[in-house]
C-alpha cells in the first residue's frame, strides 16, 4: 500500500470518528433548545390582561356572569425550588403542603405538610390557610380566614410563591 | 429537582438508526484498518465480523423498538462505537504478540464476552418493565453489592492477580465480582438516598459558611466510608474503593442538594487515604510512582516501577496529533496495553484527536444518563440514573486521569473499551438500564387533567384534614424538628 493511501485512511477514519460524535451532538442540541421553558413574565401579562388597577387582593372581581371557564386554569410556582411547575385547575380542591398526600408536594423546608388550600367557590378561588406553622400570604397580607384570589397575586408558602394564572 | 419537558417527543428510533449506521462504521472500519496497518492485507473474516456487529447492534435496536420505544437515541450507537473501537484495538495487540511469538489471544474473548453482555442487555430491557420495580430490591440489593465486593477474600474462590484480591475463579470463569457490585450498590443508593434525603438534608451547625449536615445524620456515609477503606486495605484495589466511595458522596449530593456532602466526602477519603499511604506500602507506591515517574531508578524497577506509566506516555507522545494510524504505533511495548492501558494504545495510534473524539463520546453518553435524570418523573429513577451516569464518567476520570499522570495510577477498567468481561458484562447492563429508565424519562407524560379529575387526589385528605387537624400533626415532624434546629422559622 502507498504512503498515500495510508494516510488518507488514516485521516479518513478519524473524519468518520468525528462525523459521528458531531451527528451524535446534533441530536443533543435539538434536545437542548427543544424544551418548554417557562416564562414567568409573559403568561401573567397575557393570562391576566386587564386587572383593575385598584383591585387589591382584597378586592376581587367576581366573574359570575361568564363562569368558571373564564376563571384561572393553572396554579403556577413562581418561586422556590419547584419554581415552573404547573398543575392545572379542575373543580376539586387543591392541597398544599410536604405531605406526599398533597396535591402539589412542596420540596420547601419552610411550609408545613399540610400547609394550605385552594379551592373553588361560587365562581371564584380562595385560599385558606391549614393551620400552618409559617402562614400563608397573599400579596403580603398574611391569610386567616379563606380569602379570594384573583388571577396573578402571589400566594407565598414558605420559600414558595405560587400564582393563579388563566 | 425539577422537570424539564421537551415539546415534542420524539420516540427517536430512527434517529438511533441512522447513528447505528456511524458507529458500526467505525466499529467496522477499525477492524478492517487494524488488518490493513498491521499485515498489509484485510482480515479474513471482516465481512463475517461486520455481519456479526450489526447483528447485535439491531438485535438491541429491535428489542427496543418492542419494549422500549422511547428510549434514548443516542446511548445505544454510542456503546456500540466504543465497544467496536475497543474490540479492534485488542485485535491490534493480539497481531502485535503474535509476530512476537505470543499465543495468549484475547479479541476473540472479548467479541464472544460483548455478544453475551449485548444478549444479557437484551434480556435486562424485556424483563425489566419498569425501573420502579428496583426499588422494592433496595436492600436485596445492598446484601448482594456486599457479597460481591467481599467475595474475593473467601479462600479457595478468590484469586489475587497482580497484588489486587479482587477476582473470584470459579468453574473455569473468572470474574471481577465488584463490577457488578456497582450496579447493586447504585440501585441500593438510589433507593436509600430517595427514602432518607430529607433527613440527610437537614441543616445543623453553620461552619465557615458552609451549612453542615446534623451529626447524627453521618452514619450512612460512615459505613461506606469504611467500606471502601476495608476495599482498599483487604483487597489493596484503589480503584474499587475510590469507586465506591465517589459513586456514594455524588448520589448523596445529587439526593440533597448540599454541597457540603461533597466536601465531607472528599476530607474524609483524603483522610483515609493519607492514613492508608501511612500504612500500607503498596498505596505509597502507587503515590511514589505517581509523583517521580520519570525517575531513572523508579522507571527501571522490575516489578511496581513506573516503566508502564511512562512508557503509555511515551506511546501518547509518538501519536501526536493524528496518531500513527491503526496498526502502525507500538502499543504492545506497555504491560496490559489491552485492557488497564488502552487509552494509551488508542492515543497512540488515533492521536490526539481520536482521543478527543473517543473522550466526546463518554462525555455524551454521561450526558444523556445525567438528562435522563432531570427528565425522569420518579426521584428513585433520577437518583439510579445519575448514579449510573456518574459510575461511566467516574471510571473514565480515574482510568484517563492515571493514564495521563493527572492522579495517581489506579485499577480501574474503561467502560466498554478495555478487555474484560466482568467490566463489560457490567457496563452494558449499566447501558441497559439507562435505555430503561431513559424510555420512562422522555415517554409523554399521560394527560394531567383526565388524572386530577379521575383520582380524588385533592379532595381525600384534604376531608380528613378539615375534620381532625390534629390527626396529622404526626407528619409534620421534618418542619418542627427544622424550627428547634435553625431557632424559629422563617416565613
Amino acid at each position: 500500500m502507498s504512503e498515500l493511501t495510508v494516510t488518507l485512511l488514516r485521516l479518513g477514519y478519524l473524519v468518520l470518528l468525528w462525523a459521528f460524535v458531531l451527528s451524535a451532538i446534533g441530536v443533543l442540541r435539538r434536545d437542548l433548545y427543544g424544551t418548554r421553558i417557562t416564562s414567568r413574565r409573559r403568561p401573567r401579562a397575557a393570562a391576566n390582561p386587564a386587572p383593575p388597577a385598584g383591585a387589591a387582593a382584597t378586592a376581587p372581581t367576581p366573574d359570575r356572569g361568564r363562569g368558571r371557564k373564564s376563571g384561572p386554569t393553572r396554579l403556577v410556582v413562581t418561586e422556590g425550588p419547584l419554581r415552573g411547575t404547573t398543575l392545572p385547575l379542575g373543580s376539586s380542591a387543591v392541597l398544599i403542603g410536604r405531605a406526599p398526600s398533597c396535591t402539589l408536594v412542596l420540596d420547601d423546608d419552610y411550609s408545613s405538610s399540610r400547609h394550605a388550600r385552594v379551592y373553588p367557590e361560587g365562581g371564584q378561588w380562595l385560599v385558606e390557610d391549614m393551620g400552618s406553622t409559617n402562614g400563608t400570604f397573599v400579596d403580603d397580607q398574611k391569610v386567616t380566614d379563606a380569602v379570594p384570589v384573583r388571577p396573578g397575586a402571589q400566594i407565598r408558602i414558605g420559600q414558595s410563591v405560587l400564582e393563579l394564572q388563566g | 429537582m425539577a422537570t424539564v419537558e421537551a415539546h415534542r417527543v420524539r420516540a427517536g428510533r430512527g434517529t438511533e438508526l441512522a447513528l447505528l449506521v456511524l458507529a458500526l462504521a467505525i466499529a467496522i472500519a477499525s477492524y478492517a484498518l487494524v488488518g490493513l496497518g498491521a499485515t498489509d492485507e484485510l482480515p479474513a473474516d471482516v465481512l463475517g465480523y461486520g455481519a456479526g456487529m450489526t447483528g447485535l447492534a439491531l438485535a438491541v435496536h429491535l428489542v427496543l423498538r418492542w419494549r422500549a420505544p422511547y428510549a434514548d437515541p443516542v446511548i445505544l450507537p454510542s456503546v456500540i462505537a466504543l465497544n467496536g473501537i475497543g474490540l479492534a484495538m485488542i485485535y491490534r495487540i493480539d497481531l502485535a504478540r503474535e509476530a512476537r511469538g505470543g499465543t495468549e489471544m484475547f479479541a476473540g474473548k472479548q467479541l464472544a464476552l460483548s455478544a453475551v453482555s449485548v444478549v444479557l442487555a437484551c434480556v435486562v430491557l424485556v424483563l425489566l418493565r419498569d425501573h420502579r420495580t428496583l426499588r422494592r430490591y433496595t436492600y436485596t440489593a445492598m446484601v448482594v453489592g456486599l457479597v460481591l465486593i467481599l467475595l474475593p477474600l473467601i479462600p479457595g474462590l478468590g484469586v489475587t492477580i497482580n497484588g489486587a484480591r479482587i477476582w473470584i475463579r470459579a468453574l473455569g470463569f473468572s470474574l471481577q465480582p465488584a463490577e457488578l457490585a456497582k450496579i447493586a450498590l447504585a440501585v441500593f443508593f438510589a433507593g436509600y438516598l430517595v427514602t432518607h434525603r430529607d433527613t440527610l438534608a437537614l441543616a445543623g451547625p453553620k461552619v465557615l459558611g458552609l451549612q453542615l449536615p446534623r451529626v447524627r445524620d453521618f452514619g450512612p456515609i460512615i459505613v461506606v466510608w469504611a467500606a471502601s477503606i476495608a476495599v482498599l486495605v483487604l483487597q489493596s484495589d484503589l480503584g474499587t474503593s475510590l469507586l465506591l466511595f465517589g459513586l456514594f458522596v455524588a448520589m448523596l449530593y445529587v439526593a440533597t442538594e448540599r454541597l457540603s456532602w461533597i466536601i465531607i466526602g472528599l476530607v474524609m477519603f483524603a483522610g483515609g487515604v493519607a492514613v492508608a499511604t501511612a500504612t500500607f506500602g503498596h498505596v505509597a507506591a502507587r503515590f511514589h510512582i505517581w509523583l517521580h515517574a520519570l525517575d531513572q531508578d523508579v522507571f527501571e524497577r522490575a516489578p511496581g516501577g513506573s516503566g508502564q506509566l511512562v512508557r503509555g506516555l511515551f506511546g501518547l507522545a509518538s501519536g501526536g496529533l493524528f496518531g500513527t494510524g491503526w496498526g502502525q504505533g507500538r502499543p504492545d511495548l506497555v504491560p496490559f496495553a489491552e485492557s488497564d492501558f488502552i487509552i494509551a494504545s488508542l492515543g497512540e495510534e488515533l492521536g490526539l484527536t481520536g482521543l478527543m473524539a473517543i473522550l466526546t463520546i463518554y462525555l455524551v453518553l454521561c450526558q444523556r444518563g445525567l438528562r435522563t435524570a432531570i427528565g425522569v418523573r420518579d426521584g428513585f429513577g433520577k437518583l439510579l440514573a445519575a448514579g449510573l451516569a456518574f459510575v461511566i464518567a467516574f471510571q473514565c476520570f480515574v482510568v484517563v486521569g492515571g493514564i495521563t499522570r493527572i492522579i495517581p495510577l489506579t485499577g480501574l477498567t474503561t467502560p466498554f473499551l478495555a478487555y474484560g468481561g466482568s467490566s463489560l458484562l457490567a457496563n452494558w447492563i449499566v447501558a441497559a438500564l439507562l435505555l430503561r429508565i431513559s424510555d420512562d424519562a422522555r415517554r409523554p407524560a399521560p394527560e394531567p387533567v383526565g388524572e386530577l379529575l379521575t383520582t380524588p387526589a385533592g379532595g381525600t385528605p384534604l376531608d380528613e384534614d378539615a375534620r381532625n387537624p390534629v390527626a396529622v400533626a404526626g407528619d409534620d415532624q421534618p418542619t418542627e424538628q427544622l424550627r428547634r434546629t435553625s431557632g424559629g422559622g422563617r416565613a
